[in-house]
């Protein structure tokens, strides 16, 4: 299926030596899991009364999803400000957000001490719409299934153009006796491989109100992870506890998500020896400085209006945190003020890294580091805890790999048979020119001819 | 299109802005001034009286050990569960006496237990109703059948009440319920009010500990730090406590008079007032990506060319 298409597969092994590494520590991670259900959360965690919550909510829940709010990034800029070029950006950052917050859900079934009632959730009379767990609950369900109805299109694709290779050499394969009669069996994947091709156009036609859904979804339960803390007025250090964590958490989610698509596609472009997609990663980089300036506005005037300042300032141990996150997204973003450096896949890769670490660590000053129960109370994750998250995180990379590998999922490069002898180490020279998918760059024209008039 | 769909979205952020302002002006006038039930039941703990005997603690695990799952660890000559000195409410201890000593001469006993706010915050948080207020007895309760363990309710409580048992496969919160299905049920008074034997702990209604408190701080103005603790914190507690050492030496936070669940509660509510805000959000946003995809024709044409390729 030709040239002319916005997404494509990976082509390559998908069982290679990182695949293996990652399984390892996946598995590694998993028996953690086990033994926290045979012993209990105290056997392989160092939470407490005082710090019930540790970093299995903070990072896996609260940063995570923030971190996978790239598709939802990518969406609002693509359908609501009307953006099309960025589209072939969009299926892998879905798949992204698909798997964070997949996991996220899956390390919360980890940290419930009573997952078994968590069918409470759909008992009306036990709704509590108080809570913002309960909305954050609900909306992050309703939200992963919502993406995964946004991938199914690459799906449904790769159904109707595969050729069955190996669902065939398996039948080969198998004994006589037990395989399938041949031609059933091509008869019925002829039938599914119809169906596939009768849901998908039916399935596009409607998709767009996912779509939306997949923006609306995000900017409630991103505002009320926020929301989650503001109970907690003795606990959470004044520098962190107002009244505008759910709009900060918003704006916060947003730039993360920026940043984190730019970073993905860098990453991605470098290890699967791809050119970087310079034209999309310089515009979108554009945005995130005011995104971030807006965020930063807003925390440094709840600062002035609480008088806080002072606290801020005051070199202590919150507030030598506060500053690092602060100056973490002022610098990254400075950064990109600078057309030249956002042309540049180094520098980018640096400002989005600060910008990710920033906005995450104002995650973990909220959740964790600027959270005091009172006197005695300590926190440090355990090694097992740890595990645990990474074991996770492997999983969502080494699923990631699996399918931009099984799925057609990473932008169309015209040229990415040349491109895969592209060398590293310089990579602003030797990144190749985008050639632009002609649908798209027609529908750009025509977007740039509507705007002339 | 372009310049068209920022209109749309200045648009839409006015409106949503303007829309957020009216219901939070709205709903902060609503919400002005909780009324404070003082029919509801609770106890008065006067640490000048307590001789810390910890028969409190004794008659709490002995009653409320046997409801529930709660299973205690017993040594076979202590059938009772009486030899046992924990050192914090835990999730084998729902009542605590702690001795804080600050010279020979200057101590005092202090007994924890769950406050039983009149504005809870394990109630207000709980996302399936684990955590329920009674109407009448005022008694925050906590039902493990409804419990999921996300353990929200310790991360609200000012008071570090609900505690999680973490050493357990099946855990479950613990906290004290006025012993609403033992002994309040059968005897019309908690165990440990019950037992105690200097009456540092009374039972009662609220209005009545009340009128008792004030009684013994006119009575004694230099016995007693002139405050009761838990009559204005936090929205006002049913628990209520007099002492002779400042509060927060013996471990009670300072807190506001606003219940903490009025401002979280407060903030929700104004964005999520009626569903109407997440509902004009949704709406708003597809007809500008309907809108924007009609003005891509060409581009749709992409994803269907796919289909048309076969």
């Amino acid at each position: 299926m030709g040239h002319s298409e916005e997404f494509q597969k990976l082509e390559g092994k998908i069982f290679t030596k990182s695949f293996f590494i990652l399984l390892a520590v996946v598995l590694a991670g998993f028996f953690f899991v086990g033994v926290r259900y045979v012993k209990g959360i105290g056997a392989v965690s160092n939470m407490s009364d005082g710090y019930p919550w540790g970093i299995w909510i903070t990072y896996d829940v609260a940063t995570g999803t923030a971190i996978a709010c790239g598709g939802y990034a990518v969406a609002i800029l693509v359908y609501i400000r009307n953006r099309m070029q960025y589209h072939p950006m969009i299926r892998s950052a879905i798949l992204t957000s698909m798997f964070g917050y997949g996991l996220a859900g899956f390390s919360v079934m980890v940290d419930l001490g009573r997952p078994w009632n968590a069918y409470n959730f759909f008992i009306p009379s036990k709704w509590q719409a108080n809570s913002a767990m309960f909305e954050v609950a609900l909306c992050v369900m309703a939200y992963s299934t919502v993406l995964i109805i946004e991938f199914i299109p690459a799906i449904l694709t790769s159904i109707e153009q595969s050729k069955w290779e190996r669902m065939i050499q398996l039948r080969n394969w198998l004994h006589p006796r037990i395989a399938p009669d041949e031609t059933t069996m091509k008869d019925k994947l002829e039938r599914v491989r119809l169906g596939a091709a009768w849901l998908k156009p039916r399935l596009n036609k409607v998709l767009i109100f996912f779509i939306v859904l997949g923006i609306t979804l995000p900017t409630m339960h991103q505002s009320s992870l926020g929301s989650l803390l503001l109970i907690a007025s003795t606990k959470l250090h004044p520098l962190w506890h107002t009244g505008f964590l759910p709009l900060l958490f918003l704006i916060n989610c947003v730039f993360i998500g920026y940043a984190i698509a730019i970073l993905e596609s860098i990453i991605s472009s470098y290890s699967f020896k791809r050119p970087f997609e310079l034209e999309e990663l310089s515009g979108l980089a554009g945005l995130v400085p005011f995104v971030t300036v807006i965020w930063l506005g807003v925390l440094i005037g709840d600062l002035v209006y609480r008088n806080q300042l002072s606290a801020a300032l005051s070199g202590d141990f919150y507030s030598s945190f506060f500053l690092t996150e602060f100056l973490l997204v002022a610098l990254g973003s400075l950064l990109l003020f600078f057309k030249k450096l956002r042309r540049s896949p180094r520098w980018l890769f640096v400002s989005a890294t600060m910008i990710v670490l920033g906005g995450a660590l104002y995650r973990f000053n909220v959740y964790l580091i600027g959270f005091n129960p009172g006197k005695g109370w300590r926190y440090f994750p355990s090694f097992a805890e740890v595990m645990i998250t990474v074991g996770i995180v492997a999983l969502e990379i080494l699923a990631y790999k699996v399918f931009v590998a099984l799925f057609p999922v990473l932008p169309n490069t015209s040229g990415h048979h040349g491109a895969q002898k592209q060398k590293k180490k310089t990579p602003v020279k030797q990144a190749k020119p985008i050639e632009l998918d002609p649908v798209v760059a027609q529908a750009q024209l025509k977007a740039a001819i509507k705007n002339l008039n | 299109m372009k310049r068209q769909s920022r209109r749309d979205f200045l648009k839409l952020a006015g409106a949503t802005g303007a829309g957020l302002l009216a219901c939070g002006a709205g709903s902060a006038l609503a919400s002005e001034g909780t009324q404070i039930n003082n029919q509801e039941l609770g106890m008065l703990y006067d640490a000048t009286k307590c001789v810390g005997c910890k028969a409190c603690m004794a008659a709490c695990k002995k009653v409320n050990s046997d409801y529930g799952s709660l299973s205690y660890e017993k040594a076979q000559f202590d059938p009772d569960g009486l030899w046992d000195a924990p050192s914090d409410l835990s999730g084998s201890t729902r009542t605590l006496i702690k001795l804080f000593k600050e010279s020979d001469t200057r101590w005092s006993y202090v007994k924890y237990s769950c406050m039983h706010c009149q504005k809870p915050s394990c109630v207000s948080v709980c996302p399936v109703s684990a955590m329920t207020k009674e109407k009448v007895s005022g008694i925050v309760d906590y039902n493990k059948n409804t419990c999921i363990g996300c353990r929200y309710c310790q991360v609200a409580c000012p008071y570090n009440i609900p505690k999680f048992q973490w050493e357990k496969a099946l855990p479950q919160i613990v906290k004290c319920d006025l012993c609403k299905n033992t002994n309040l049920r059968e005897k019309g008074i908690s165990a440990c009010a019950e037992v105690c034997p200097t009456g540092a702990i009374m039972f009662g209604k609220r209005s009545d500990l009340l009128e008792t408190a004030h009684g013994r701080l006119k009575l004694n103005p230099d016995k007693y730090i002139a405050h009761i603790y838990g009559e204005h914190e936090g929205g006002g507690t049913n628990h209520l406590y007099l002492a002779s050492m400042p509060f927060n030496k013996l471990g009670l936070p300072e807190i506001a008079p606003e219940a903490p669940a009025e401002f979280s509660e407060k903030i929700q509510h104004t964005i999520y007032k009626g569903f109407i805000a997440p509902v004009a959000l949704y709406s708003t946003l597809c007809f500008i990506a309907v809108k924007n995809m009609k003005g891509h024709k060409g581009h749709e044409a992409d994803d269907a060319h796919e289909k048309e390729d076969k």
